[in-house]
């Protein structure tokens, strides 16, 4: 019975939702899709508005205007308890006067499903997040990563058309919370449903979602696949925000890039006139020896520090114009008998492919 | 290892514990330390407690003549007067506890509910009245209730009632007033323990398909039970041995044990007697503070205890 979530689960739509506490403005007309059965995260800093859109979903807060719609059906003013979406929280929220048992069941209960029933499908949603054997157990007698199963055994043994999660793995320390983002994601492709995830932690987010939402200010920056939004960021703050950057002033003009004096060879069609962003990952820049080949843009720097860190370096450079980029490479034999020195004249490359340009805001 | 325990020439005992001896001699010292520190307070329990309860129990074993004898305590059992007090105590005691949870139980609730600014003014309100005298506030509670008082004047202008209702100096009086006195003592652990109640808990409660009552029957109100249970207890056990109040709202009708005591010691300065009734009272007590502690025991099993 829990297997056959994928049939039911639903999409979201999400479009024009406000919301404002007094004169400040948290939510400004935010428009989402999330489609059936999806992993979508919602990634973004502090105070982002990411957690008030989980709770006006989950209907614990509530908007200003919007409109939310589960399968089609508008549910901007349905009370939290009609919804039928599951939901994690980031403490757990784990009843402490009932043994794990009552806490998974107590979705059952509510909807008055019979006790041989309850008990057969609370006994599948432990043996799913691997509590077997634990029903009896009080909650306090629990580890994190053991509170955070039951959390989620208890949300979804209800079998919800969506499941929220609200940071669930914050509070677990790092090996468990790698283990558990790869648990989830198996869950998740077993089960089929419709998950929205909240974060602030871009590697979890990368590991885990179909899509990913990044959120500042109340506003989406951008939504993509982890992939698209890694290697083609659309403005600053999402190549700031998803791994390192480092940002290299250009200008664009009569249809071409320019860096300085150097026409940029890139993929890309040249963007509108004026000043951008190139955004450069430090894996994507390499060191040059002698003559650059193949199409590749060459930017001279002196070399600030090299720091050895056993299977790559990192090497911070400082362009012409002062500002500071980031090199990363393995260290291979080859790259390792030239690894420049402290204020060595260097030359890095970044090839025509890996040129992404952002606006200069 | 090895070499560093053979280096500091260690390595030869038997046990090959290093420094066993010191840390033990330490550890000793350390204790000592503590208990020294710790003896102005154990000085001090002993004093004012141990001392004085033992010298009441003492006290209670000598009859008027100065003869030791069972005759304070045999008097329970033989004297009507001795075992209607008790039973008035009791009902009292219960009364205002159940009439402190009524009144308290809601008031708790609001408070936990309300912003935070509110929530402060209106503890101000519960708080305020320990700051004036209990005698005051009694007498306060006498010109409101009597038979010519704001509540029957009132009342009686309004056409309600054709007779004043008899509100003071009997039970009805005892117990509004003890009420009065009471309701912080049971309203302050029970907001404290409302306020530490988990607001997500409350959302994953409704979150998982609870109706806002099944959620505050199921999760809101078990997880309130400490602060109740605490609150209850500080508030029955004040009302038994509770003085003033009664002494004035009940106009002589109603006694109760802490006026017996009185009248005991200083009417008929009868010091057995007196100190039976005191000793009594503190076994009843903690007879039911054992059953209750043990009822709550078992009921919750623990979960309660920890959050």
């Amino acid at each position: 019975m829990l297997l056959s979530l994928a049939q039911s689960a639903l999409p979201i739509g999400i479009s024009g939702i406000e919301k404002r506490f007094g004169a400040v403005s948290i939510l400004s007309s935010l428009s989402l899709d999330v489609a059936a059965g999806e992993f979508l995260t919602l990634l973004g800093p502090s105070g982002s508005g990411k957690t008030t859109l989980l709770m006006i979903l989950a209907g614990f807060v509530r908007a200003n205007a919007g409109s939310i719609k589960v399968g089609g059906e508008e549910i901007i003013t349905m009370p939290p308890h009609r919804r039928n979406i599951g939901m994690v929280f980031q403490n757990y929220a784990l009843f402490p006067h009932m043994n794990v048992f009552h806490n998974i069941a107590f979705p059952l209960k509510q909807r008055r499903v019979s006790a041989a029933e309850t008990a057969e499908r609370v006994e599948r949603a432990l043996d799913l997040v691997q509590l077997k054997g634990l029903g009896e157990r009080r909650v306090d007698q629990l580890s994190g990563g053991q509170r955070q199963r039951v959390a989620l055994a208890r949300a979804i043994v209800f079998e919800p058309r969506i499941v929220l999660m609200d940071e669930p793995l914050s509070a677990l320390d790092k090996s468990l919370r790698e283990h558990m983002q790869i648990e989830l994601r198996n869950l998740h492709r077993r089960l089929g449903m419709t998950t929205v995830y909240v974060t602030h932690d871009q590697r979890e987010a990368i590991t885990m979602s179909d899509r990913i939402a990044v959120m500042d200010a109340g506003r989406i920056e951008q939504i993509d696949q982890p992939e698209v939004l890694y290697a083609r960021p659309r403005t600053k703050f999402v190549a700031g925000f998803i791994g390192e950057s480092s940002f290299v002033p250009v200008e664009s003009r009569n249809g071409s890039v320019w860096y300085e004096d150097r026409k940029l060879r890139m993929n890309d069609a040249a963007p509108s006139t004026g000043r951008h962003l190139m955004v450069v990952r430090p894996e994507k820049l390499r060191l040059i020896a002698g003559e650059p080949t193949g199409d590749v843009n060459v930017l001279p720097a002196i070399v600030g520090d090299v720091i050895y860190q056993g299977d790559s370096f990192v090497c911070y450079a400082t362009l012409r114009d002062g500002r500071q980029v980031t090199l990363r490479d393995y260290c291979r034999s080859d790259v390792l008998a030239r690894l420049p020195a402290p204020g060595e004249p260097v030359m890095l490359g970044i090839d025509a492919q890996d040129v992404v340009l952002v606006a200069d805001q | 290892m090895s070499l560093a325990s053979a280096s500091l020439g260690h390595a030869s005992r038997r046990d090959g514990a290093i420094n066993a001896d010191a840390l033990r001699a330490h550890a000793r010292r350390e204790a000592r330390g503590l208990f020294v520190l710790l003896s102005p307070g154990l000085f001090l329990v002993f004093a004012v407690i141990i001392v004085p309860i033992g010298w009441l129990f003492w006290l209670s074993l000598f009859d008027e003549t100065g003869q030791l004898s069972a005759a304070n305590y045999a008097r329970f059992f033989e004297q009507a007067s001795y075992i209607k007090t008790f039973v008035t105590t009791f009902k009292v005691a219960f009364t205002v506890t159940g009439a402190c949870v009524l009144l308290g139980y809601p008031l708790a609730y609001m408070l936990s509910q309300l912003p935070r600014r509110a929530t402060s003014i209106c503890l101000i309100f519960v708080i305020l009245p320990f700051w004036t005298s209990v005698l005051v506030r009694t007498y306060a509670w006498l010109v409101i209730l009597q038979r010519k008082g704001l509540v029957n004047t009132w009342l009686m202008d309004l056409g309600v009632i054709g007779q004043p209702l008899p509100l003071a100096n009997n039970f009805a009086g005892v117990v509004i007033g003890m009420t009065h006195i009471m309701l912080p003592f049971l309203v302050l652990p029970l907001y404290a323990s409302m306020k530490a109640i988990d607001v997500d808990c409350l959302r994953a409660g409704m979150n998982l398909g609870a109706s806002p009552a099944a959620t505050f029957r199921q999760i809101f109100f078990p997880l309130s039970l400490p602060g109740l249970a605490s609150g209850l207890v500080i508030v029955f056990v004040l009302c038994l041995g509770f003085f003033v109040t009664p002494a004035l709202m009940g106009g002589g009708k109603v006694i109760m044990w802490a006026m017996r005591m009185e009248q005991t010691t200083s009417l008929y300065s009868n010091w057995g007697a007196g100190a039976a009734l005191g000793v009594v009272l503190l076994a009843v007590t903690l007879a039911l503070l054992g059953l209750f502690h043990w009822l709550l025991g078992a009921r919750a099993t623990g979960v309660w205890s920890r959050r």
